[in-house]
């Protein structure tokens, strides 16, 4: 991945930073430039909760070239309290006990190696509460 | 705004067509449609193709389509909007003669997906989906489908053996149609052991990749009868609408609203009420879509979509038919030329040229086209007179 694409997303992607629009208090994330809610264009950043709740999930066993390793692998959908949803890999579980409306937390995982610039990326998975 | 009709429509047998290249695949079904209206000169072209940069390094399609239908110069633009770009390419074309700027319109898609491998067409199709935040973290598309799948299974009790309902049903149509990809029939049992995709869903549960392209020819309504002894078609309903890119930014896991506005739209401009629509070509790209979809349109209620299926209310002659052509499923789904494939199906089944597969009494049929996983959809409407 190029470098640059990379690193204007880690705010993102390491610090789960989101935009709250000043007017309505809608959160976005990733952030936007106008609230789709009130469009106003003001935010503050605020930083997403650490435990969401899993809302839906699939096993992939046919990935894309780059998740070949981790093959299979659990993907979710979390809703966090600040009325977001994330999509992210579910890990450190057995894969036959992921349900839909348990607890998880987002932590911070290397996501995969790539192939082409060689650079590791990084980002949030979910993981069960501990 | 001008009335517009269809009086030409093109296809071919869709497939891994390893000897045609991309150009002779779409110029073989604008030809067929051309042929078919008994027109040889065109005001403008529309083509939907989603990403022949990636399938096959070719941009520019416009320009290398026009001259290869013997037609250059002519006026050509290609459209893209994901897997709606065809249904998208009818919209303009429409729009284009309802202004009055042209007379005789062909709206196209094609593309040409197997000269890259699997992976390769996954990653093409991916891109579809939101990068940063879906593909960055390993969501393909059956992954998405199968994401929408579980919640609608957890919030309606839809079942494994209605998801595979849709699919055995789908490839009934298409062992009736000569041009399908998979023209076989499949079993419930088939379905459920075929090979795990992105669980719940299955090989069979997805539509396949394929090399293929459709047209259409448009005209002013009041113009058509110059051109076609056969029965005119008038396109009476378009309706548009986008969604988030992201499947988790939507208001719902289990609807597809964009679906639903698109749908509205194409009603309101026909002035019709889903009451009169007699067939429905949708976007069945994966079993779940076809049940979602069905719902979103309002066809049935939410969640009762899988059972509706499953008790052959969408059968060729169940109460309402959907996909009578075999759908993505059966018929092959090269992305951008499914929207206008699946207008040229019910333009085939208005004229009553159907075959095996004819819906009996078949006036008013609907075509709803969608991109991603529901970020874009188009609707359309036609009737016979
Ligand atoms: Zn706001």
């Amino acid at each position: 991945m190029n470098p640059a694409r990379y690193a204007r997303e880690i705010p993102h992607r390491y610090r789960l930073e989101a935009a709250k629009c000043k007017k309505c208090g809608a959160v976005f994330f990733p952030h936007r430039l106008i609230c789709l809610k009130c469009g106003h264009r003001q935010f503050e950043t605020i930083k997403i909760s650490e435990h969401g709740k899993l809302e839906t999930f699939t096993v992939i066993h046919t990935p894309a070239s780059d998740f070949k390793d981790q093959s299979p692998f659990a993907l979710g959908i979390c809703k966090f309290p600040e009325g977001v949803r994330i999509t992210a890999q579910i890990v450190d579980i057995d894969l036959e006990k992921v349900r839909i409306g348990m607890k998880l937390q987002v932590e911070f995982r290397r996501i995969q190696t790539d192939g082409h610039a060689g650079i590791l990326s990084y980002g949030y998975k979910f993981v069960p509460v501990i | 705004m001008r009335d517009v009709a269809i009086i030409g429509v093109g296809i071919q047998k869709w497939g891994e067509l390893w000897e045609k290249s991309f150009r002779d695949i779409f110029v073989e079904a604008a030809l067929n449609a051309l042929d078919d209206a008994k027109i040889d000169k065109l005001d403008s072209m529309y083509i939907g193709c989603m990403s022949s940069g990636l399938f096959v390094g070719q941009e520019h399609v416009a320009s290398v389509m026009a001259d290869y239908l013997g037609q250059r110069h002519l006026a050509a633009t290609r459209v893209e909007s994901a897997c709606a770009s065809g249904g998208l390419a009818l919209r303009c074309g429409l729009i284009e003669i309802a202004s009055g700027m042209s007379d005789l319109v062909l709206a196209g898609g094609v593309e040409k997906m197997t000269d890259v491998s699997g992976d390769g067409a996954t990653y093409a199709l991916a891109t579809a989906a939101d990068q940063e935040y879906e593909c960055y973290h390993g969501a393909t598309f059956p992954g998405l489908y199968a994401l929408m799948a579980r919640a609608h299974m957890k919030k309606y009790g839809t079942t494994r053996d209605q998801l595979a309902s849709v699919a055995v049903k789908n490839h009934d149509n298409g062992s009736l149609n000569p041009n399908a990809q998979y023209p076989f029939k499949v079993t419930l049992e088939g379905v459920k052991n075929s090979v795990m995709i992105a669980e719940p869903l299955r090989i069979l549960d997805c539509s396949p990749i394929t090399d293929g392209a459709a047209a259409l020819i448009l005209c002013p309504y009041e113009r058509a009868r110059e051109f076609t002894d056969k029965p005119v078609i008038k396109v009476t309903g378009s309706g548009h609408a986008t969604d988030s890119i992201a499947l988790h930014d939507r208001t719902s896991l289990t609807t597809l609203d964009g679906v639903k506005v698109a749908g509205q739209r194409a009603l309101k401009m026909a002035g019709r009420k889903l009451d009169d629509i007699d067939l429905v070509e949708v976007h069945d790209c994966f079993t779940i879509a076809e049940i979602i979809v069905s719902e979103s349109l309002g066809f049935f209620k939410p969640g009762q979509g899988g059972a509706a299926c499953e008790a052959g209310e969408t059968r060729i002659d169940g109460k309402i038919p959907i996909n009578p052509s075999g759908g993505l499923k059966s018929k092959g789904h090269p992305v951008g030329a499914t929207g206008i494939a699946q207008v040229v199906e019910i333009v085939h089944q208005l004229r009553g040229e159907a075959g095996k597969r004819q819906v009996k009494n078949a006036r008013i049929g609907m075509a709803q086209n969608m991109g991603g996983s529901g970020g874009s959809s188009v609707v359309h409407i036609m009737e016979v007179e």
